[in-house]
């Protein structure tokens, strides 16, 4: 792979905080290279504005390897940036050229105020998991891991749903900012396991009522979460969540609040 | 001070029983009027809160991160180990006891570590009825696979992201404990001092990361499960908010330290690219399962990695150690792929990188494929391609990584792989109990310094972690809240709470206050840079004590010189990242202090002075099997006292695994 370095100009969201408003700043960036990842561009311009007594952008990131789903930028309109299944701080500067433009936004979701420049508050996701994304096990209740065998197509698809890593990425993407996708991931992960089976009926219920408390909009079946989650969630979550919230109204008895 | 490690008397399989019938408990009354902190929510801290919650008791957790789940656990890959024998290949507890103490070269307790072996099978069970996806086999079974220092497979893993599967699954129990009322979670929340009362812990100052203000938190005990200490090394692969304060202001304040130079370098990570690196990723130690690790046999060898024939390649860990081949423990993989880049032999533009090679699995697997789908006589293209998607099943998140990483596509040319530093075997020194020398102050998971000894085998940490947080402290800490049920609660108004806040509030002002010349993420990368070359793979005296005198200096420039933009009263991570640093210097001369205090090579440890004729670390067991456990006398004075390690039951010998 040929490396080559570049010179860019960054359009980016500024706010100091969630009472004022916010707007784009222009900053030059020269001499990146096309080994750096995204984020350690931004490291690289923050060293910068230090050094000219600036004040740098703040922006949400951790683990960096993409599994902790803390960073989070709308870059050139698109959750995570150009490349599919991928996180920001897994996108590297050889997707850009010399003298491209680049604009970058925090998620935008009312569920999702913003704290500062491109960090948001997305503690409505761990509200919806209070609300049920979780089996009642107390620590020491288990029986032996091997005693209740579990098709393994099924294990493999309650995996593949629970590689969610709640960014918000599916909400910054939809126009309508519903977090159906997030929620529908959960659901699917444990009503897809033997395990799950006894909370179900309240589980996707509860759930889809706390996303609608915190504020997140419809689904109208556009599809964008899908395309931009960086782990590749199935839209067919979705629709298993509708069966699963059906079937959670039909035996409204089982289902806290409801007469 | 002397050090008592109150390992329970009897036959080791017998200990960790013999206490948990003995010890004392708290009746479900007295539990709700009990105040507990927990710092830090990976795995140690969510699976404590959240069990510490489901059995009564009010807990209040923290983390610095904008949700609990996503704590640096979630990155860990390969799997997690338990001794359940499902796969009839002669495992036992007492084969992982014994692999771990042998695997951590004998510098690990053996009553600690029988009792995490006894455990590691109540983990999966836990862990599979709490929903975690663990990978399956077609009759519906749980899946293993096999990790370093071990021959038998023990593993239990969910594709590359087990590390990810097991901290979701207690993020969720945690969850469910805030929703009941148990756990009250402040996340972005920072713990900046621990608050003592008559000798004791009693609770936290915490910095509200989004506000700047500073909140005072009672505790009738202190839990810190707050990870490890690798960015130290500015580079390594932990997250970039992983950080020692919470434990480094514990130690402030009387808990020792121990064997704080006990770090572990991973032998598979992707190499540096340049200057800009802000940190290192891991291949996971799996990917040793099926992938070969060789080199040229021809010195600066330029040609690419499928013009070099298989004769014309030094396999040079199934050459030095046939017995467990690629599948040797992390320090002994790290150091031979050091010695061999060292020697010249390296590969990639840098020189400082080995490869890992998939060929011979896809083969390998391509044809297993073949007869399964009845083509015996398939193609050697078509069983490429057979065995390219069996790789992709088995560890295709890991191999989409580093193609993001690097550009280049592993499925067709090997990867480029160097050791990278990973974890910290060293930490706040605990009792059996998990309790530090302070009492009522607990450390668990990475941040105490308890069961892995001078090297921690793969697929260890996260047994480790959810062992301590599931199914210690829950026993261990009642033992000591029974003699606490009369303590009320302590208001925060309490001159001890006063104090302490004003102490962490005049240490921000000061370091807004220098307004110096260079940015904080400067001084983390000179000390980055000094305790790489310094105390990094190989150390040396009189590095070390080069070291020593480097990072001393550093701290009064960085006390002096730092600049940090913004304001106290805002969301200022630039300040968060000045008081984490300013900790990492100090840490570090400890470090190399202890460094140079072990004349010896073990484990993760390896003095350049003290090895063998052919390059294997030489321990010495007369003078070094201690834990030395640092006391904190001032800025850059330590003093140190001897955990003195007693082997009943596995006699330590010189660690081969040839």
């Amino acid at each position: 792979m040929q490396h080559y370095n570049m010179n860019l100009t960054l359009k980016v969201w500024k706010q100091k905080n969630g009472k004022t408003k916010g707007g784009f700043e222009t900053y030059p960036v020269k001499n990146v290279s096309s080994e750096m990842s995204f984020l350690e561009m931004f490291d690289v311009l923050n060293e910068q504005l230090v050094s000219e007594e600036k004040e740098p952008i703040a922006f949400d990131h951790d683990c960096r390897e993409g599994i902790c789903g803390m960073c989070s930028m709308v870059i050139n309109g698109r959750a995570h940036g150009p490349w599919s299944q991928n996180t920001t701080c897994q996108l590297h500067m050889r997707a850009y050229k010399d003298g491209d433009t680049i604009t970058v936004e925090p998620w935008r979701a009312d569920a999702f105020p913003v704290i500062k420049d491109l960090v948001v508050d997305r503690t409505g996701f761990d509200r919806i998991i209070q609300a049920g994304g979780f089996i009642s096990v107390n620590t020491g209740n288990a029986q032996d891991a091997n005693a209740l065998p579990i098709d393994k197509q099924k294990a493999d698809e309650s995996f593949a749903a629970a590689s969610c890593i709640g960014c918000g990425a599916c909400v910054a993407a939809c126009p309508n900012a519903s977090a159906m996708l997030f929620v529908s991931a959960k659901v699917s992960h444990l009503a897809l396991l033997p395990q799950g089976e006894p909370e179900r009926m309240t589980r996707a219920f509860n759930m889809v009522n706390q996303m609608d408390t915190e504020g997140f909009g419809s689904c109208t079946n556009i599809g964008a979460c899908e395309a931009e989650c960086p782990k590749g969630i199935s839209l067919e979550n979705i629709a298993r969540l509708n069966r699963e919230y059906i079937g959670s109204m039909m035996s409204g008895s089982k289902v806290e609040g409801m007469a | 001070m002397p050090l008592i490690s109150k390992i329970p008397a009897g036959p080791i399989d017998s200990k960790w029983k013999t206490y948990k019938a003995t010890c004392k408990l708290v009746n479900p009354a007295n539990k709700r009027s009990l105040e507990i902190i927990v710092v830090g929510t990976g795995l140690a801290g969510a699976s404590a809160a959240a069990s510490l919650g489901e059995m009564g008791y009010k807990v209040k957790a923290f983390c610095f991160q904008d949700s609990p789940r996503r704590a640096h656990s979630i990155a860990a890959q390969g799997g997690i180990n338990a001794a359940k024998n499902y796969q009839n290949d002669g495992d036992s507890t007492y084969r992982l006891f014994y692999d771990t103490i042998k695997g951590g070269d004998y510098r690990a307790r053996e009553g600690n570590v029988h009792r995490l072996a006894e455990v590691s099978a109540n983990i999966i069970d836990q862990c599979v009825a709490a929903g975690v996806p663990f990978a399956r086999e077609y009759g519906g079974l749980l899946s293993n696979r096999s990790f370093g220092g071990t021959q038998v497979q023990r593993t239990f893993y969910a594709a590359g992201q087990t590390g990810q599967q097991l901290l979701i699954g207690a993020y969720q129990g945690l969850e469910r404990q805030v929703s009941l009322g148990n756990v009250e979670m402040h996340s972005r929340h920072e713990m900046l001092e621990v608050v003592m009362v008559d000798g004791v812990a009693r609770g936290i100052i915490a910095r509200n990361l989004v506000t700047g203000e500073l909140e005072r938190h009672f505790g009738h005990a202190v839990l810190l499960c707050t990870g490890g200490y690798g960015n130290v090394f500015y580079l390594s692969t932990n997250a970039m908010g992983s950080n020692v304060t919470a434990a480094w202001k514990a130690h402030k304040q009387g808990a020792f330290f121990g064997n704080p130079c006990f770090t572990q370098i991973h032998p598979t990570c992707i190499p540096v690219s340049g200057d800009h690196q802000s940190k290192l990723t891991l291949m996971s130690e799996s990917l040793r399962n099926d992938g070969r690790i060789w080199v040229p046999k021809q010195k600066n060898d330029q040609r690419k990695p499928s013009e070099i024939k298989e004769e014309e390649r030094d396999y040079y860990l199934e050459r030095r150690y046939p017995a467990f081949g690629n599948l040797v423990p992390r320090d002994v993989a790290s150091r031979a792929a050091k010695e061999r880049c060292d020697a010249g032999y390296g590969v990639g533009s840098s020189k400082m990188a080995v490869y890992l090679d998939f060929g011979a699995a896809i083969e390998r697997y391509g044809k297993i494929e073949a007869n399964k789908q009845g083509k015996p006589n398939t193609s050697k293209d078509e069983i490429i391609v057979l065995g390219k998607g069996v790789v992709k099943e088995k560890y295709g998140n890991l191999f989409d990584m580093y193609e993001k990483i690097t550009g280049e596509n592993p499925y067709e040319m090997p990867m480029r792989i160097y050791p990278a530093v990973h974890y910290t075997m060293g930490g706040l020194w605990v009792d059996y109990e998990l309790m530090t020398t302070v009492p009522g102050l607990y450390a668990l998971g990475e941040a105490n310094f308890s069961d892995h000894g001078a090297n921690r085998l793969g697929a260890s940490a996260l047994m480790q972690g959810l062992a301590d947080g599931y199914f210690v402290i829950p026993y261990t800490l009642g033992n000591r809240l029974a003699d606490d049920i009369r303590t009320k609660a302590i208001p925060t108004d309490h001159p001890a709470f006063v104090a302490a806040e004003k102490e962490v509030s005049d240490r921000i002002n000061k370091l807004m206050s220098i307004k110096g010349t260079e940015s904080v993420e400067s001084f983390h990368k000179r000390l980055g840079k000094i305790m790489w070359e310094k105390c990094g793979m190989a150390r040396n005296e009189k590095g070390l004590k080069e070291a020593i005198a480097e990072i001393a200096a550093l701290r009064k420039e960085f006390w002096s010189n730092v600049r940090i933009p913004g304001d106290i009263d805002e969301f200022n991570p630039e300040l968060d990242k000045a008081g984490r640093v300013a900790d990492f210097i100090e840490l570090g001369e400890l470090m190399c202090l202890d460094a140079l205090n072990r004349n010896e090579s073990c484990g993760g440890h390896f003095r350049e002075e003290y090895q063998t004729e052919e390059g294997e670390a030489l321990r010495d067991d007369e003078k070094y099997m201690y834990v030395a456990a640092w006391e904190y006398k001032g800025v850059g004075q330590f003093e140190m006292h001897k955990e003195d390690l007693i082997y009943e039951v596995v006699h330590p010998s010189a660690r081969s695994y040839k």
